[in-house]
This record gives C-alpha cells, sequence and structure tokens, in this order.
C-alpha cells in the first residue's frame, strides 16, 4: 500500500507495530511521536493490542516503552503479557519494559478543592525517562473519570496530558472504552485528533468475528474497510486483504495432479504452480479422491500440503483414502501433510479467512486443499462468500501455492451458482458429474476450462478403484448417447466380437483366394498339358501330310523317269524321298 | 524526607503515644500556588485539632519522582493519612474545609480551646 507520505516532501515518521496486518494498513506503523486513540466496547482487544504494540516495540524495533495500566492489576497484567508468550521480567531486568499501575477509586479519595494530575505526569515522565522510552500506552485512562469527580479538571488534565506526549515524542496508544453516541465514552476523540483505531467484537448469526477499523489517520492514505482480526497465543493478526492487487507472478512450472491421466488431459504435465483448481461435483462424486491424489503427489515431490477439512476429521481421511489405495498416512506423519479439521460453523467466514492466513503463513505450505469450499455458503451470501474466495485465491497467488478446491454442487443441477460464482477466479475447473444410465449412477470428469494450456476438451468416465482414481475413455453410442459403466462395457465387449468376426472374415477370404489361385494355376498346367499334348498331335499330322506329299512328288518323277523324261536327276531325288521316309 | 517549608515545617514531635499521634504526608509538585494553599491550609487545621500530636512530612515529587509510583500518586496535592490507620488520602488544596475533616476522620478531635486563630478569621 502506498501512502501518501512518500509523496509529500515531509514524511510522516511511522512507528511500526509489528502486529501482523496492522502495519500494512496503516502504511508503516501508527504516527511516530503522536497519541493514537484505541477504542472498542469491553473485551474487543484493545489492552491486548496495545501490549503488543509496547512488547513488539522493546523486542522487534529496539523501542522501550511504558505500558501504564488504570483498571488491571499487577497481577493481571502479568498474566495478559505473559500469554503473549513474552518473558516480561526479563524485559522489564532488561529496561526494555516499564510496566505502571495507577490506582485510584473514588470511594478511597477525598477531593477538597482544586488539584491536578501533576502526580500522574511526573510518574510517567519518571518511567519514560528512566528506561528512554520511545512508546506508551495508557490503558484506560477514561477509568480516572470513575475515580476522580471533577470532570472539568479532568478533561483539562487530559488534554495536557496529551499535548505533554507529543512534546515528549513518544507514540502513545490510548485507550478507550467505546461510547453510545461517540467514540468513546468521555470523547477522548477529542483530544487525540492523530490517528484512531476502532475495534468490534460482533456477534452475526451467533458467529462472533472481532474486526478493526481505522476511523482516522490524519496525513496519511489507510485502509477504511473493517478488517476481521484473530486472536490467538501469538497475539493479534489482523488480515488488510481488500488492498491487494493483481500482481502476483505467475509461474510456468507444472504440478502434476497426482493422475497421469489427467496430466495428460492438461498437456501432460498438470497444473501450473501457484494455480487455483476447482473441483467441483455432486455429493459423492469422488471429489475429495482427486484432492488426496493431489496431496499425494504433492507429498512425493517433497511439498508440503496444507489441507483444510471442513467435513471430515483427519483419521475419516486417512481412512476413507486408504479404501481406495491412497496412503496419506506416512505424509501425515513426516508432517508433510497437515490437515487440519475445523467445522464451518465454528467462527464467521472472515474468521476462517483469518485462520486459513495464519496457518499458511505459519506452515509455508507449496500446496492447499480446502475441502469442501461450498461449505462457507452457510456463513454468509453469495457475494459475502465470493469476495471472501477472491482474497483467498489472490493471497494463495501471492504465496505461489496451488491450491484445490472442491465444490459440492446440487445432484440434478449442473451448474450451482456457488460453482459459478467462485468458478470465474478459479484457473483450471474440473466438473465431476453424476450420470445416470439404465440402472446405474456413473462419474465423468470433463476439463472444463484450463487458463494458460492446450487442455483435452473430451470428457473422460471417472472410476473409483482400489488402486485410486482412473480416467477411462468415454463411449459414444449410435445415437449419440454417452456409454458408461456397464453400457461402456457392454459395448466394449460386443466391439471386440465384431472385431474378432471380422478378423475372421478377412482370413477365409485370403485363404479362398489362395486356393483360387492354386485351383487356376492347377487350370493353367491341365491345359498346357492338354495343348502340348494337341501341339505334338499336330505336328505329327503336319509330317505326315509333307510326307505323304512326297510320296506323291516321288512317285511322279518315278513315272518321268519310267518315260524316260530327265533320267539322272529323277533317279537321284528319288532315292532321297525313299531315305527320307524310312 | 525533606520537609516543606523548610523553616516552618519543623513540628516532628519527639515519640508521642502511638495510638494518638497524626503522621500526615503532604505530596507536590514544586511550589505552585495550590501546593502552598494546601500547605497553609493543613498547618492550620493541625493546630486546630491535633497541636503536639501530628507531623507533616512534604514529599515533592519534582524532587523524588519515584515515590509517585510507589505511593501510587496521581494528583496534586494529595495529602495521605499515614497513622493512625487506615490510610487515607485527599487530594486538592484542602480549601474545603468540611471535606478535609471528613477525609481526615477529624470529627472526634476536638477544636482546641487554646487555639488563637479560627479558621474563618
Amino acid at each position: 500500500m502506498k501512502t501518501l507520505s512518500q509523496k509529500s516532501n515531509e514524511p510522516l515518521a511511522k512507528a511500526p507495530t509489528g502486529i501482523q496486518g496492522l502495519d500494512e494498513l496503516t502504511g508503516g506503523g501508527l504516527p511516530r511521536g503522536r497519541p493514537t486513540l484505541v477504542c472498542g466496547s469491553a473485551g474487543c482487544g484493545k489492552t491486548l493490542l496495545a501490549m503488543e504494540f509496547v512488547i513488539r516495540g522493546a523486542v522487534e524495533f529496539g523501542e522501550p516503552g511504558v505500558f501504564m495500566a488504570f483498571e488491571e492489576n499487577v497481577e493481571e497484567l502479568e498474566t495478559n503479557f505473559a500469554s503473549l508468550g513474552y518473558d516480561l521480567t526479563e524485559l522489564v531486568a532488561q529496561n526494555k519494559l516499564a510496566r505502571e499501575f495507577v490506582h485510584g477509586e473514588r470511594s478511597e479519595i477525598e477531593e477538597t478543592g482544586e488539584y491536578d494530575l501533576e502526580g500522574l505526569f511526573i510518574r510517567l515522565g519518571y518511567a519514560i525517562d528512566s528506561i528512554g522510552a520511545k512508546r506508551v500506552v495508557l490503558d484506560t485512562i477514561e477509568t480516572l473519570f470513575s475515580g476522580l469527580s471533577n470532570g472539568a479538571i479532568l478533561r483539562a488534565e487530559l488534554r495536557r496530558l496529551f499535548r505533554w506526549l507529543k512534546e515528549k515524542g513518544v507514540t502513545a496508544i490510548i485507550t478507550g472504552e467505546r461510547g453510545d453516541s461517540s467514540l468513546t465514552r468521555y470523547g477522548l476523540e477529542e483530544y487525540v485528533a492523530d490517528c484512531v483505531i476502532l475495534l468490534d467484537h460482533r456477534i452475526e448469526g451467533q458467529m462472533a468475528t472481532r474486526r478493526l477499523r481505522i476511523a482516522k489517520y490524519r496525513g496519511s492514505v489507510h485502509g477504511t474497510s473493517e478488517y476481521p482480526f484473530l486472536i490467538d497465543e501469538g497475539g493479534i493478526s489482523i488480515l488488510p486483504i481488500t488492498s491487494m492487487g493483481l500482481n502476483h507472478e505467475a509461474s510456468t512450472e507444472r504440478v502434476s495432479s497426482g493422475l497421469p491421466r489427467l496430466d495428460a488431459m492438461m498437456g501432460g504435465k498438470g497444473y501450473y504452480r501457484g494455480s487455483s483448481v476447482l473441483v467441483s461435483g455432486s455429493a459423492g462424486s469422488g471429489k475429495t479422491s482427486l484432492a488426496a491424489h493431489f496431496a499425494e503427489a504433492a507429498a512425493a515431490r517433497g511439498e508440503r500440503c496444507l489441507w483444510f477439512a471442513f467435513e471430515e476429521s483427519p483419521s475419516q481421511i486417512i481412512r476413507n483414502m486408504h479404501s481406495i489405495g491412497i496412503d496419506l498416512g506416512p505424509a501425515v506423519q513426516r508432517e508433510t501433510l497437515l490437515i487440519h479439521a475445523e467445522r464451518p460453523t465454528v467462527c464467521g467466514l472472515e474468521m476462517h479467512l483469518v485462520t486459513i492466513h495464519k496457518l499458511v503463513k505459519e506452515l509455508k505450505p507449496q500446496v492447499v486443499i480446502i475441502d469442501p469450499v461450498s461449505n462457507f455458503a452457510s456463513l454468509g451470501s453469495d457475494a459475502e462468500i465470493t469476495s471472501m474466495l477472491t482474497r483467498l485465491i489472490d493471497f494463495f497467488k501471492m504465496q505461489q501455492i496451488t491450491a484445490l478446491f472442491t465444490s459440492l454442487t446440487g445432484g440434478e443441477t449442473f451448474l450451482e451458482s456457488t460453482a459459478v460464482s467462485v468458478s470465474s477466479l478459479m484457473d483450471t475447473w474440473l466438473l465431476l458429474r453424476d450420470v445416470k444410465n439404465g440402472a446405474e449412477h456413473n462419474r465423468l470428469l470433463h476439463l472444463l476450462k484450463s487458463r494458460g494450456m492446450a487442455h483435452s476438451n473430451q470428457v473422460r468416465e471417472f472410476l473409483l478403484t482400489d488402486r485410486g482414481v482412473e480416467l477411462r475413455e468415454v463411449y459414444t453410442g449410435p445415437s449419440g448417447v454417452l456409454l458408461t459403466g456397464s453400457a461402456r462395457a457392454t459395448l466394449e465387449a460386443q466391439e471386440k466380437a465384431e472385431a474378432l468376426v471380422r478378423e475372421l472374415g478377412t482370413d477365409g477370404k485370403k485363404r479362398e483366394l489362395e486356393r483360387k489361385q492354386h485351383a487356376m494355376e492347377a487350370q493353367i498346367a491341365v491345359l498346357r498339358a492338354e495343348f502340348e499334348v494337341e501341339q505334338a498331335e499336330a505336328m505329327r499330322i503336319i509330317e505326315e501330310a509333307e510326307t505323304s506329299a512326297a510320296v506323291l512328288g516321288g512317285n511322279r518323277v518315278q513315272m518321268g523317269r519310267l518315260r524316260q523324261s530327265d533320267a539322272g536327276a529323277a533317279r537321284t531325288a528319288a532315292k532321297r524321298d525313299q531315305g527320307q521316309a524310312a | 524526607m525533606k520537609t516543606y517549608p523548610p523553616t516552618e515545617a519543623q513540628e516532628v514531635v519527639p515519640a508521642p503515644p502511638i495510638a494518638d499521634f497524626w503522621s500526615l504526608r503532604l505530596y507536590i509538585a514544586g511550589q505552585t500556588p495550590k501546593s502552598l494553599t494546601a500547605f497553609a491550609n493543613l498547618k492550620r487545621l493541625c493546630e486546630e485539632r491535633l497541636r503536639g500530636r501530628y507531623a507533616i512530612e512534604v514529599v515533592d515529587l519534582i524532587e523524588q519522582p519515584r515515590l509517585a509510583k510507589d505511593d501510587q500518586i496521581l494528583a496534586i496535592p494529595t495529602l495521605v493519612r499515614r497513622l493512625p490507620p487506615p490510610v487515607r488520602k485527599i487530594i486538592g488544596d484542602l480549601s474545603n474545609t468540611e471535606r478535609v475533616i471528613a477525609g481526615m476522620g477529624l470529627h472526634s478531635e476536638p477544636t482546641t480551646s487554646t487555639l488563637e486563630i479560627t479558621p474563618e478569621a
């Protein structure tokens, strides 16, 4: 967040509080050297905020602090401080912290004329000077109004006190009880004009949520919304979530979904790291199983996975996943898989967000699973849930965490409203559909969208086997109807049979052809033989004919010789003819 | 403890009976008009009712700031009745005599007849 002060010539110095989120919200901390008013009703965390400011100042920022309590006694103060996990005696011994307890009961004090609060000034001044304090907390100075009856004197003295604090140059927090018509019961906001922080502890729908708002911060830009905050053993955490922009780095690294077949549908590599994946589907469609595969794959890569379970207990998840052959036990033991199970109704929507933030910051997972996100629906309106999830997704993206959300959709409705509002925020959307076919329900997996990658547009049949999830091709019947389950199996068998028949058919044809060829060749051989016989016969006839012709010719020559014509020649020719015929 | 004003406030009476001895401490912060008024009022009242049985110790917090914490002093001036017990605190310049008497528990202490100056004088 940018502050105006960064642009102006004289930057407004700020004292970081060290409180998670508050410094982001205020653009660096509280106005340095000035008093800040923190007000709210009883039990909203004023004292804790002030206390954390002083302790963190002393421990983290090297600024000693004075904590002056008007309400609690030393023991109570001690207990409260100790609850933050800091060694107070150590801090006091090192002169980093001074605790002051101011006690004043009206019944014990008789007022007999003019007075001022110089004693308080001297006391505070002495405490500040003795440890060189840079931070001061007055908690809750309004208590003086109940101890002292002269309001006019008190007001004048408080005004003087705040001016004096400014002159001292200490960064101060003054806490005040919330009034009915004004910010504080005694109008302290009139005197402390630089920065006013309001704390609130509201109950909506039986769920209490703490909220913080910066009502005023003179000379500085600040977040103006109400921000939920959490109080736990680590102190206060505030989420200035809405101040985040869309400027996260987009990774090109891919992480496996845990299912090679699903990875194949996404170009063979899986999801992008830091992307958000929505798995929506009807009850029992296998959303958690898909999530478990993803968690298992993350564990196998040596990454840490944080699983927020809003329906099942950790042991139930482990048992159920074991039944489909996914063993999450070892990962849980190695603490690479952390299951945080909580009923969604334990706290409000914002509180869940804060819890998730806190755990993610603490455990630094690479993969987060939220199962199921649709359970938040009971905690707020659609708009609230969308806003919460937007902030959640943004947060995950900032941290480069790959997040998988499961979402339960209504049985028959194809796209449920929550799913729609959420889906636009998601990078990858897997839809698990239940398809009724004959007498069975079968599951189908659609990869509806997957930003920034080529992905399969085909529907896959989704099977839960004892070896985990399996994805199968889906058959389309003759009339374009999807066939799944036993229908698909039937069709598969049918196709196999047909193929067999076809195979048999071709073989027969081949053999017949061969046989025909053989037959043909045999016929050719016969014909050839016949031909040869005929040929031989023909040759013989021709020879005979020639012989007989020659014989006839010879006879004519003989007759000529006998007639004494050409006598010599005829004799020779007759002889040759006789030899040939023999 | 330093007494104030230095010249007049040496009224520490040696070892009187414990039950009837009044030990008073007046916290001030510098010689402000309010402080001076308070001391004058206190002195007068003590002379009136507790002559010879009281000691006033004046503590200037500017010189001994630590005592502001130790004795839980908030308002200035503050008068603390240390003896007789219980400890009582009265704040202000002690100009409202009625309230001072009530606050200090001086009702039972009669006005000394030998006193020359009356409060009203």
